[in-house]
């Protein structure tokens, strides 16, 4: 969803009355948009009663945030070292070459955002992706690409 | 909980179908739709009861029928193994290539002594009445009965430390917290499992997550806090759902009636598991480390006394006030007492969560318990304790697992985490990722960890492509010790651990000449 002003504001007024409000906000707002842009640092600064700064440092130190709209799905390949144990980085090597993008890359046809993710707590079962909010245990290309397919629908 | 009708639906059979994270990785929500499918074409009537796993996850989706006889398991069981699952007739315990026998006799459940994991795999984890039939709230009662003052001196007895990996011990910091003046005082669930090889937080939240409320709720009582938070990791979807349905349970029925719990979700900043950059997150800002003193005990929260401890540390007080401190402390070897919810990861054959009391040999847990590599070659190495654990060689196996001896041997107990590498692995590619990750999540608060870091991937650079090779060495020793000493956290102070041991045990990766 592109950055709507309105709509932003009525999630920020939902959680501004939280203790130390600005991390759940963010998180409100991203979730939501999928993205957090330039108006967003001055927006919550402002109803949050912080300088633009603050705020533009709480987005840049966290992973989570991206600065603009990631694809329709986002592929999330662990690369921590219980699934490097299991093969993690040829399984990430041949997803890129796959789909013809890297780290943080988005596919051509907008579909498929891939980002590395640190650990999704299935390392007994690694390698371990996450696929929209599919979990997939044991991931080789055939089942990551089953687990995009049912996000395509 | 669906119960189903059909044409025989006197009695439903139970079925118990695990959806932890693990399980649901490995195709649990689709075997429960063709379970469901199979049994209604068949016209049987069955009631399938999701619960947390096992901790066999080499043997998920694992599927457990209520017989007279007792829990009967099947697995791993797959969507394609349905039909013939019901034509060998397994709702009466049928024989099948896939059945396990009794679940709770299971050699890999049977060699545990299960506190903390006690409920976890066998009850509905969204239950009341499941929690409180298997020994719920009976901690949260012995203290509301016994008071405050016999609480921290139980917790105390227990030898109970911080099961996130510090050690330090729990009843020292609650009685520090319960000591500071103060109108306000928190506690904090530090539910930001970030460590490789390390799901254990995870598991219980998703398979038992009262324990963890009733733990929180045990902990307010015993240093008058009235308001806790659980600080969770977004990577954490589905224990995210299940903390917040168990919050609401948990409010109805009146555990929560004297300290509110609020469930915080990070954003993916692998170093706000360290206790003072997650205070910080919580309050709002950047993830960045605190340096100590004050305490967060004395000063933590907003300014205030919090005690700060892990999901299992708080989990296991309810199971220590209802069994009893004393045979808790009994358990255990030297100053690590009672027992550690141990997680087998990575290449791995019989991987999960294998819960014994401290003390337990590495080779034991890797050869015998685990069953050695998944890929079936020879294990070359493990990392125990995370990203920031020391990598073991065969040669120092005989290591027991309990902090004093890990630390022994400059290894790092952790949280519990072992992962296991067999003989392909390249160390020096290893100490060189250790490094990155530590470039990458670093808070940036203290240079030797920023930069240090950094310039630790470039050295180990030089050295795997043979320039310099005995100077780099002496140079990366001499910037392990700059990070060890003067790091602010253990991000930084701990990185040495994994570049150190592999450069120690595995120097022949390291000289390709």
């Amino acid at each position: 969803m592109a950055w709507h002003k309105e709509k932003a504001a009525v999630i920020i007024e939902a959680n501004r009355h939280l203790d130390g409000p600005a991390l759940p906000v963010l998180r409100a707002l991203h979730e939501a948009f999928g993205y957090l842009p330039e108006e967003a640092t001055a927006q919550v600064a402002e109803a949050l009663n912080l300088s633009r700064a603050e705020i533009h440092g709480v987005i840049t130190f966290y992973h989570d945030f991206r600065p603009e709209p990631g694809g329709r799905t986002s592929l999330k390949l662990c690369r921590a070292e219980a699934c490097q144990a299991m093969g993690s980085e040829a399984l990430a090597a041949e997803v890129s070459q796959k789909l013809g993008t890297s780290w943080h890359g988005t596919t051509r046809d907008g579909r498929v955002t891939l980002e590395p993710v640190f650990c999704l707590g299935l390392c007994s079962v690694a390698p371990a992706a996450l696929v929209g909010t599919e979990l997939v245990g044991r991931a080789d290309w055939l089942r990551l690409q089953q687990a995009l397919a049912k996000c395509d629908h | 909980m669906r119960p189903l009708t059909g044409p025989d639906m006197s009695k439903p059979t139970r079925i118990y179908l695990p959806a932890d994270s693990a399980a649901l990785a490995l195709g649990a929500e689709a075997l429960a739709e063709a379970i469901t499918a199979e049994a209604l074409r068949l016209g049987k009537s069955i009631e399938i009861i999701r619960t947390g796993s096992r901790g066999m996850h080499w043997l998920e989706p694992l599927v457990e029928i209520a017989t007279p006889m007792g829990r009967i398991g099947y697995g791993p069981v797959g969507v394609a193994d349905v039909t013939g699952l019901f034509a060998v007739d397994w709702l009466h315990a049928g024989k099948h290539p896939l059945c396990i026998g009794k679940v709770e006799e299971h050699e890999f459940l049977r060699r545990q002594d299960r506190w903390t994991f006690a409920r976890c795999g066998i009850v509905d984890p969204l239950s009341w009445s499941d929690f409180i039939e298997h020994g719920g709230g009976q901690g949260l009662a012995w203290a509301r009965a016994q008071g405050a003052a016999a609480t921290l001196a139980a917790v105390t007895a227990s030898g109970l430390r911080g099961r996130g990996g510090a050690g330090f011990p729990a009843g020292i910091k609650w009685r520090t917290v319960h000591d500071t003046a103060a109108d306000i005082k928190y506690v904090v669930c530090n539910a930001d499992e970030g460590d490789s090889g390390t799901f254990a937080d995870r598991m219980l939240m998703e398979g038992d997550p009262f324990a963890l409320l009733e733990g929180m709720a045990i902990c307010a009582l015993a240093v008058r806090a009235r308001k806790g938070f659980i600080y969770i990791r977004s990577e954490y979807p589905r224990a995210i759902t299940v903390l917040e349905d168990a919050l609401s349970v948990a409010r109805e029925h009146g555990l929560l009636s004297d300290c509110e719990i609020e469930l915080r979700i990070g954003a993916g900043a692998y170093v706000c598991g360290e206790e003072t950059a997650l205070l910080e997150s919580l309050e709002g800002k950047r993830g960045q480390v605190r340096a100590k003193p004050p305490l967060p005990a004395h000063r933590g929260l907003f300014g205030k006394p919090t005690v700060v401890n892990n999901v299992l540390t708080l989990a296991t007080v309810p199971a220590i006030l209802t069994r009893g401190a004393e045979t808790y402390a009994a358990l255990g070897s030297g100053k690590s007492r009672g027992t550690i919810p141990i997680q087998l990861a990575g290449n791995i054959r019989h991987g999960g969560l294998f819960e014994v009391p401290f003390g337990i040999s590495l080779q034991e847990l890797i050869d015998e318990v685990g069953g050695g590599t998944a890929t079936g070659r020879p294990v070359r190495a493990v990392q125990v304790g995370g990203p920031l654990g020391a990598y073991f060689p065969r040669a120092l196996f005989d290591t027991a697992f309990d902090y004093e001896a890990f630390s022994a041997r400059e290894g790092l107990l952790g949280h519990g985490g072992i992962v296991v590498f067999d003989d392909r692995v390249d160390m020096s590619r290893q100490a060189r990722f250790a490094m990155e990750f530590c470039a990458a999540e670093s808070c940036g608060k203290c240079t030797p960890c920023r930069v240090g870091s950094v310039r630790g991937m470039e050295v180990i650079d030089k050295i795997v492509s043979d320039r310099d090779v005995n100077e780099n060495l002496v140079l990366l020793e001499d910037l392990c010790n700059t990070l060890r000493l003067g790091s602010l956290c253990a991000l930084g102070g701990f990185v040495p651990f994994p570049v150190l041991s592999a450069l120690r045990y595995f120097p022949q990766d390291f000289r390709r000449s």
